[in-house]
């Protein structure tokens, strides 16, 4: 009598320790999608922090690029301005201005004497350096996003999900033109 | 990479343990032959366990310093290297990793990079000026995630433990090695009360580390072993999702004849190409070095392109394929 009590209780206390660390698992992978996001956040506030001091260093030398430099400025506060309006609208902003940006440095690359300033080539490897960041940044939320959702929508854990209402979260989704990332094969 | 991560804290701990065993057991084996009894074996190989478990000890919370240290390598901030500092920032975001690694420079011009230190928060990559002067930017990216690779999933801590642990095992051999053979012989310890027979034992003991100092050396190989070194490749493409920046790295790495000065045989396995046996032949197919061409050759199937990607300019467009719709 005594042993199947002992039995009973250990069951539930197995039990309840496994559902402890399915619980665990899966709030420590909505706080790492959490961070992750707000990594992205960093690093799109230092684009923004970068991209006057990149103007103030070229617009002398860019006298009849005055369209090319508006265009950018143009395409900067509109991106600090999308994030009230929702991911999706701040996602579409940005990629505005990454390609502004582009153009922008494809312009630098006729002015002999802009590429070769100091300061205006350590300003471009400072912004490739947080576009690279960014780009990096969103691909970790996306692992991020796949190993949480994963989790929640798989057996056991999604028992647990289901009963403390872990929803599944968004990806990332690159526009159409961001896509000429070329193809990997891991295996 | 979760099960590689635990593999190499075991792989670590079982290391340190095979040390100090070993150690113990040759101070007790010495202890007994030169005093006889078993108190002076107890003795040494109280004395030789300690040393064993202080030296691992010491590995572990600053083998990346002496690593370092030995190597040559200066820190470097982003104001001094903004470039390889800005990477290897790219990099710690892309691994996911809390806080970036420090970045250290190594002043010779043979193209080459290590990572080195106890887990992501304990880290440090070393990238030498020549990699810096030879590599564009992404290729240095290439090179980086895979040393990125090397931090977020522990090789560095039992890699830095292998040199540390090797290299102990190496000077005592040697000395042991030197008594043998110039002071041993009862020439030396004619007045002791193990006479003559001192130098028959420290003969004895020359010859037995003789035999450890492979096993040694075979540890080392389990260190460099190319599953690390091919895993470290993947899981670096996995963060930057471009094989071909990794596999002109390591081309050019590859014919650069240079040997690198700072490298020796405890630290040659950290290396991302082997320092030391350098060849001067460049070509492809038959090619001395078959790891590391078969390392491109892999990288080179990722990208679903031939070996004409790699002569590709420095800067021009990756020759990716397209995406599938």
């Amino acid at each position: 009598m005594t042993t199947t009590i002992i039995v009973v209780l250990l069951l539930i206390v197995v039990l309840g320790v496994a559902l402890a660390a399915m619980y665990n698992g899966l709030v420590k992978r909505r706080n790492r999608v959490d961070n992750s996001w707000s990594q992205i956040d960093v690093q799109l506030k230092r684009r923004y922090d970068l991209i006057p001091n990149l103007i103030e260093a070229v617009k002398d030398y860019m006298a009849y690029e005055q369209e090319t430099l508006s265009r950018v400025t143009a395409a900067r506060t509109a991106a600090m301005g999308a994030g009230a309006k929702g991911p999706e609208a701040q996602a579409q902003a940005e990629n505005v201005l990454t390609d502004t940006l582009k153009s922008l440095f494809a312009v630098v690359e006729n002015y002999p004497d802009l590429k070769a300033n100091q300061n205006v080539m350590s300003l471009q490897e400072e912004l490739t350096a947080t576009e690279n960041k960014i780009a990096f940044a969103r691909q970790f939320y996306n692992d991020s996003v796949l190993s949480y959702n994963n989790k929640i929508q798989t057996v056991p854990s999604n028992i647990i999900a289901g009963m403390f209402n872990f929803s599944p979260r968004q990806f990332f989704e690159a526009p159409e033109g961001a896509r000429e990332v070329p193809k990997v094969d891991l295996r | 990479m979760y099960e590689q991560i635990r593999r190499n804290r075991r792989a670590s701990w079982l290391l340190m343990g095979l040390v100090v065993a070993l150690l113990a057991t040759l101070g007790y084996v010495i202890g007994v032959a030169y005093w006889g009894g078993s108190s002076g074996g107890l003795g040494l190989l109280s004395v030789f366990g300690i040393v064993a478990i202080v030296w691992s000890l010491i590995g572990y919370y600053s083998g990346d310093k002496m690593v370092l240290t030995v190597s040559g390598a200066h820190q470097v901030t982003h104001d001094d290297e903004p470039r390889l500092y800005n990477i290897v920032e790219e990099m710690t975001i892309a691994a996911g990793l809390p806080q970036a690694p420090a970045v250290y420079v190594i002043e010779e011009d043979a193209p080459n990079a290590f990572a080195t230190g106890r887990d992501p928060r304990h880290a440090t990559i070393a990238v030498t000026r020549g990699l810096m002067r030879v590599l564009n930017r992404e290729e240095l990216q290439g090179v980086v995630a895979h040393e990125m690779s090397h931090v977020r999933n522990y090789d560095i801590r039992f890699a830095t433990l292998v040199g540390i642990l090797v290299g102990l095992i190496a000077l005592i051999a040697d000395f042991f090695l030197r008594l043998g053979l110039f002071g041993g012989f009862g020439r030396r310890r004619g007045g002791d009360s193990g006479g003559g027979g001192g130098g028959v034992i420290m003969f004895g003991v020359a010859v037995l580390l003789a035999i450890a100092a492979p096993l040694a050396a075979s540890m080392v190989q389990l260190a460099i072993s190319r599953r690390r070194e091919y895993l470290a490749d993947a899981s670096g493409v996995e963060l930057t999702r471009n094989p071909l920046g990794l596999a002109r790295a390591l081309d050019k790495i590859a014919a650069d004849p240079q040997p690198l000065l700072h490298a020796n045989r405890a630290t040659a396995h950290l290396f991302i190409a082997n320092p030391l046996r350098k060849t001067r032949e460049k070509t492809g197919a038959f090619d001395t070095h078959p790891p590391i061409r078969q390392r491109i050759t892999l990288l080179l199937e990722m990208a679903h392109v031939g070996p004409e990607a790699l002569a590709a300019g420095p800067e021009g467009p990756v020759p990716g394929p397209v995406a599938p719709a």
